[in-house]
């Protein structure tokens, strides 16, 4: 996958990389390389370890890595917190975005988004100056200023919050964004906004991995890599025609490219 | 890489106010006895009517027994153990601040509370209560050119016998408890405030409490009398050194309001819990009951409960008066071993009287935090309302969350309405906002404090700082 000559430095390499929870192995040696400006696209049936790789990355505490690296802009960041990792510029769209009673949508925006900016050096926004900020990314998702006076993500329909989700990555403006299955449970229309959202906020700087089942979110984005996964492995990687060969043959096709160990 | 421990740890917070004061005290022997009661009497130059209440309540203590049906664990308390009457050592008679000796002026300092003219806090009146007794009570004066009486509860007694005799245990009868049975019996001081008719207390009103010395129990017994049309916010603070024995508090505070008279009363508790082993700590086995025995009279009580190695309490409202109003908004905070059991009664007897209840219980660790309360209409109280809310969180697997909701209704022209949840600061919940950047200590401090933030909201502005603050310490890992 590495034929093109690359200009810039990777912003996420994965090396070789094992891991588990519960002393269950769910990767078994994972590799994978991101630059800049690049869209990578991961499929794979269920519980293949896609989800798990896009956790490992974000530091979820639940899983352990038993070998291999990710490093970020070249560093390891193996042993860093998630808020650390957030913090650097990996930004994790959950597949199932998580309620939180309570805690107003506004205010914990407002949090994640000055801890990003506190480490990039920027000033800290009031809630004057983040109502300002909030309002113009709000556009990109087309939501609704009410959003903000809810408890994060709670009582939304599945399209909110995968809509809150891709704000959340607009506030952050991430090196690199994993999106995990953002385009399940969304209908045609939300598909589309979504699909355009993360089309705006990702540049030429910004790489991201789209986690997916279906072939109509890589429709509205068209990814440079595709990556098929199973039992925790890369087992092939293609451009973007890859997918629709998927689309049409199934599963059961990449099953020959399966390597025997 | 963040682990499940880190969930455990992170509710861990040394305790500041641990420390002991050096002073000079008078202490009588341990144990109680009608001589012991006699002795107290005695020391505070009481007049002959208090001698005899107190005596009844002991006579009434020594038939009772100790009450277990709150399922709290702890090793029995040995009465005659415990010294029921200490007090720093200072001159006769104090005329003015600069009189006090400045090693309590100094402990009271330490604990964020200044009582000298220079330094004391510009809005708020201060009664200082050291273990037995009221050391200083600050803008007096001041508050006295509108009528309002604030002292320790043992000069009102001196000073204002008439509205003690007319008024002291009116509301909790000597009779009604065990722990008020015994407080009877022996209390030393506390404090006393009257709000004259038709003045609103031009400053909040609040006493410190601060237990000392490790053998002697607390026993301060507040009395509050707001007249017709007056209203006072009064607030409470108590905190006590780390002593590896468990000291008895057993208080008793009486609000009485009249016609169109308020009464709010706020307290933070942060007596000293304990250790992790569940060694030490306070118990606090409190009384508190309002009277609102005026028509459209109101009563609010609010509390943030932090410390104590057990709680024991149910701040309650008697609704007599037509359109009467109680509230009782609590938080409720115990880690490690601790134990609460709180809540409150509404008992309506007038019509049209009307009840709020909202309760937040937090427990973390090991520790167990019951909400228990009773709402209760009577046969007159036609047209009455009540709306409870009961809601508790868990941090971590090993802490538990209890409601014990009891309702009795005499009278079917009237509303009763409950609403209970109970939810758990998930490992997902914090890898969430952790991934958004947000610090693990931070995170799981602002889903507490969106938890609490309908108490937090009926607190009086200072207050509700300090409680937030008080949250996130408790909650912070780190030593700082």
């Amino acid at each position: 996958m590495q034929s093109k000559m690359k200009e810039s430095d990777p912003i996420l390499e994965v090396e070789n990389l094992f891991a588990s929870t519960d002393n269950l192995p769910i990767l078994k040696g994972v590799s994978l390389t991101i630059y800049p400006g690049e869209i990578h696209a991961i499929m794979g049936r269920n519980g293949c370890g896609k989800s798990t790789l896009s956790k490992i990355i974000a530091g979820h505490p639940s899983y352990n890595i038993t070998n291999g690296d990710i490093k970020f802009l070249g560093e390891n960041i193996n042993s860093l917190e998630p808020e650390e990792r957030a913090q650097l510029g990996i930004f994790l769209g959950f597949q199932y975005p998580i309620e939180i009673p309570g805690v107003s949508n506004l205010e914990f925006l407002r949090v994640s988004t000055n801890a990003r900016r506190k480490f990039l050096n920027k000033e800290e926004l009031d809630t004057f100056d983040f109502e300002e900020l909030v309002k113009e990314k709000l556009e990109i998702v087309k939501m609704d200023h009410a959003f903000l006076s809810r408890s994060v993500n709670q009582g939304f329909s599945g399209g909110e919050k995968k809509r809150n989700e891709i704000l959340q990555m607009a506030l952050l403006e991430p090196k690199i964004a994993i999106l995990d299955e953002t385009d399940s449970g969304l209908d045609i229309d939300a598909l589309r906004i979504v699909a355009s959202g993360i089309k705006k906020i990702s540049n030429a700087q910004t790489g991201i991995i789209l986690i997916t089942h279906y072939q109509r979110l890589l429709d509205e984005i068209k990814p440079n890599y595709v990556h098929v996964m199973s039992d925790g492995q890369i087992i092939k990687t293609g451009e973007s025609d890859l997918a629709l060969e998927l689309e049409e043959k199934g599963y059961e096709w990449t099953d020959n490219f399966i390597k025997k160990a | 890489m963040v682990n499940k421990n880190l969930v455990k740890d992170v509710v861990k917070e040394p305790y500041k106010y641990g420390f002991v004061t050096d002073i000079e005290t008078e202490k009588i022997a341990k144990g109680l006895s009608e001589d012991i009661i006699r002795l107290i009497s005695q020391k505070k130059e009481e007049p002959k009517f208090l001698l005899d209440f107190r005596l009844k309540a002991f006579k009434k203590w020594q038939k009772m027994k100790e009450p277990d049906w709150a399922g709290l664990g702890y090793k029995k308390i040995d009465y005659q153990d415990i010294i029921y009457y200490s007090a720093p050592k200072q001159k006769e008679k104090i005329s003015s601040l600069d009189e006090v000796d400045p090693k309590l002026l100094e402990t009271f300092d330490k604990l964020g509370i200044p009582l000298t003219e220079q330094k004391k806090l510009t809005n708020v009146a201060v009664d200082a209560v050291f273990d037995s007794v009221s050391i200083a009570t600050t803008f007096r004066e001041e508050l006295a050119e509108y009528g309002v009486i604030f002292c320790s509860i043992s000069e009102a007694v001196k000073n204002h016998a008439d509205l003690i005799e007319k008024y002291l245990g009116t509301v909790v009868p000597a009779s009604d408890n065990y722990f008020a049975a015994l407080n009877s019996a022996v209390f030393s001081d506390g404090s006393f405030v009257y709000i004259p008719k038709g003045v609103t207390c031009p400053m909040d009103l609040s006493s410190y409490f601060r237990i000392n010395s490790g053998d002697s129990g607390q026993f301060e017994r507040t009395l509050i009398i707001a007249e017709e049309s007056s209203s006072v916010s009064y607030l409470e603070g108590c905190t006590a050194p780390m002593f590896d024995t468990n000291t008895l508090h057993a208080a008793v505070v009486e609000l009485i309001a009249l016609d169109d008279a308020s009464i709010k009363y706020s307290t933070v508790q942060n007596w000293y819990a304990g250790d992790e082993e569940g060694i030490g700590g306070i118990f606090n086995f409190v009384t508190k009951r309002g009277k609102c025995l005026g028509k459209r009279s109101k009563i609010s009580w609010s509390q943030v409960e932090t410390g104590s190695a057990i709680t024991w309490k149910y701040p309650s409202c008697l609704l007599l008066g037509e359109e009467s109003v109680g509230e009782f908004y609590s938080v409720a905070l115990t880690n490690n071993l601790q134990q609460a059991d709180t809540g409150t009664k509404m008992i309506h007897i007038g019509p049209k009287t009307k009840s709020t209840i909202v309760s937040k219980g937090i427990s973390a660790g090991n520790s167990k935090n019951s909400y228990r309360g009773l709402v209760k209409m009577g046969t007159k109280a036609t047209g009455s309302r009540n709306y409870s809310q009961c809601d508790s969180m868990l941090i971590g697997d090993q802490a538990s969350a209890n409601t014990f909701p009891y309702i009795k209704s005499q009278q079917p022209n009237s509303e009763i309405e409950h609403e209970a949840s109970t939810c758990r600061i998930s490992e997902d919940q914090l890898f969430y906002l952790q991934s958004r950047g947000i610090e693990f200590e931070e995170a799981v401090s602002m889903m507490v404090s969106g938890f609490c933030r309908d108490v937090f909201n009926q607190l009086p502005m200072e207050f509700a700082a300090e409680a937030d603050k008080l949250l996130a310490l408790k909650l912070e890992g780190s030593v700082g």
